[in-house]
């Protein structure tokens, strides 16, 4: 009785240990499958034409530098929405509303971040880009502008949760410090909280950047996806083809082995590289404040 | 002239409140329209034979049935695999790990693993399940690669759960002569399960939603018949509206809007419970 106890206990205590395991094997598993996969284009497409302007794949021209700047042009745009917008509403739910409100404001801004991605597409096509192309009159309301405005009301909801928990974090002492000292609560806010509660929140904004540069279906919908280099500013108003868009465009139709799923793959190694920098960089602020890791995860 | 534009810190604190407030309507006002208009436009073409049928004349008539049954195939495929192995990670985590160099090797793994691109799951799903493991385009490797991308979420609400325990009642109970094992199971598991529950329904709720991880490994343009074993591949309702908003021409407008009610009430649905499990655990709450 007592042995069969011991060994059950030990038995499940290696599985759970096993299973606690599981995400570092899957990050590798990951990242093997996508070299695999990747790694051979750096032998099949010379890198004068993998590195071009030109991304023409039934010609063979496999130039990603206009995926590239597709993508960099609708995640700025995107972070120009989504900064203001979701580190405002954090200061808001986290020192400004009173508590009913914030009961009401906190489930709203998670239901935004569960909204699945293609609803926003389709509401984009269908609401969005044609109000773009009469205010703005342009001759096609699928553009970088409106991916980034989708874009940015998905990166929202992780800068809200992730910088409202870095405002919460700051010690009340903090402020009641500012506030006997006279100044009043938009000053403290400005000068004792959001400096005290800075890297929180800038945490925040990288994560819902790295939010932004992946994701796929609402960009794949709106933004027309033109595989044009994107340099100036005048290209938010055409269309323009991201990275994870033309993943998701091509990958359906290309044969398996060929060059250009390679490349495909390539670019899929080069997103899990952007996201891995940006994950890694934002969790080393989070350790080094001591933060729980939980938070910019949820 | 000076005495005209110099105003007071208080004003300045109404006027930065009042602007604080326009932002915080501004990223909530949509999401309650967003909600509002679809559930307007798409209220119309709900009926017994959208729900129950399958889709006709190109997918412009009919139902969208296949497409219901396959998202919750995948939903409950995604919960086999990701619901045990995440709740095991996280007991690992709270219950046995030591703050070692390896434990914080597997939480920056569980942070990247949340960020990693959905597309990009549909390229690893389709390298490794369905081509290396051959398990084709289908339910099981579509499954499998949701599982695996819901993962971090479950993981961290489940350990913030776990954690939530005071410490007494694993001291208690382990004074009583249970082993580790039995602590967890019988008091610690118990005291967690609303705040696990709630953190596998946001987890699951999120693959529900999911297009691209789906799109290579096991999302099916159209079938006429429902898929009889997890090596077929499916109909789902997010790639389903994908398909008919950007590839279908001529589409009627009414299927568009149904569809996306539909997904949006499956979707609306597990947050809600979610979010009542929640509140009423927390009401429920003694420690």
């Amino acid at each position: 009785m007592e042995k069969s106890l011991n060994f059950r206990e030990f038995i499940i205590t290696r599985l759970i240990k096993l299973c606690g395991y599981s995400a570092i094997v899957f990050v590798a598993l990951i990242f093997i499958f996508l070299m695999k996969e990747g790694i051979p284009t750096f032998q099949e497409v010379e890198p004068g034409i993998l590195f071009s302007a030109r991304w023409y794949p039934i010609e063979d021209y496999f130039g990603i530098l206009p995926l590239i700047t597709g993508t960099i042009m609708v995640t700025l745009g995107a972070a120009l929405f989504a900064i203001p917008l979701g580190i405002g509403a954090a200061i808001y739910i986290s020192e400004i509303s009173p508590r009913w409100m914030r009961e009401i404001l906190k489930p709203l801004v998670e239901l935004l971040g569960g909204l699945p991605s293609v609803v926003l597409g389709f509401l984009g096509i269908l609401i969005l880009s044609p109000f773009l192309r009469g205010f703005l009159n342009l001759p096609t309301g699928l553009t970088a502008l409106a991916g980034s405005m989708l874009l940015g009301g998905i990166a929202v909801p992780t800068i809200v949760s992730v910088a409202e928990d870095a405002l919460d974090a700051v010690p009340r002492a903090y402020r009641e410090g500012a506030w006997a000292l006279g100044a009043t609560r938009w000053q403290t806010i400005w000068r004792v909280t959001l400096p005290a509660a800075s890297s929180g929140v800038l945490t925040a904004v990288m994560l819902g950047i790295g939010r932004a540069i992946g994701e796929t279906m609402t960009v794949m919908m709106v933004t027309g996806n033109a595989p044009v280099l994107a340099l100036s500013l005048s290209n938010l108003f055409s269309p323009v083809r991201t990275m994870t868009a033309t993943i998701a465009a091509e990958m359906g139709e290309v044969a398996n082995g060929s060059i250009h799923y390679h490349t495909l793959f390539f670019i899929g190694m080069v997103l899990f590289l952007i996201s891995l920098a940006i994950n890694i960089t934002a969790s080393s602020v989070v350790f080094r404040t001591k933060k729980r890791y939980e938070r910019i995860l949820s | 002239m000076n005495r005209i534009l110099a105003i007071n810190r208080y004003q300045i604190q109404r006027l930065g409140f009042g602007l604080l407030t326009l932002i915080a309507l501004l990223t909530v006002v949509p999401i309650v329209g967003v909600v509002v208009f679809i559930t307007l436009k798409g209220a119309p073409a709900i009926s017994q034979e959208f729900l129950l049928g399958f889709p006709r004349d190109g997918m412009r008539a009919g139902g969208i049935l296949p497409a219901i049954v396959g998202t919750i195939y995948l939903t409950i495929g995604t919960a086999i695999f990701s619901v045990p192995l995440g709740i095991a990670a996280a007991i690992y985590l709270s219950e046995y790990a030591s703050d070692n160099i390896w434990t914080r090797t597997i939480r920056i793994a569980i942070i990247n693993l949340a960020g990693i691109p959905s597309v990009v799951y549909g390229l690893f799903g389709l390298g490794l399940f369905v081509l290396f493991l051959k398990f084709g385009t289908s339910i099981l490797a579509a499954s499998l690669t949701l599982a695996i991308m819901t993962l971090p979420v479950i993981i961290s609400t489940t350990e913030e759960s776990l954690r939530a325990v005071p410490q007494a009642f694993r001291t208690v109970s382990i004074s009583l002569g249970a082993t580790r094992w039995q602590t967890i199971r019988r008091i610690v598991l118990q005291e967690a399960l609303p705040g696990i529950l709630t953190g596998v329904i946001l987890g699951l709720e999120r693959a529900a939603g999911e297009t691209a991880p789906i799109l290579f490994t096991g999302a099916a343009f159209f079938l006429p018949r429902l898929p009889s074993s997890p090596l077929n591949a499916t109909m789902a309702l997010p790639y389903h509206l994908f398909v008919i908003s950007t590839q279908v021409p001529e589409m009627p407008i009414k299927v568009q809007y149904g569809t996306a009610l539909v997904l949006l009430v499956f979707v609306l649905t597990m947050n809600l419970i979610a979010t009542i499990i929640r509140s009423r655990a927390r009401a429920k709450r003694q420690w």
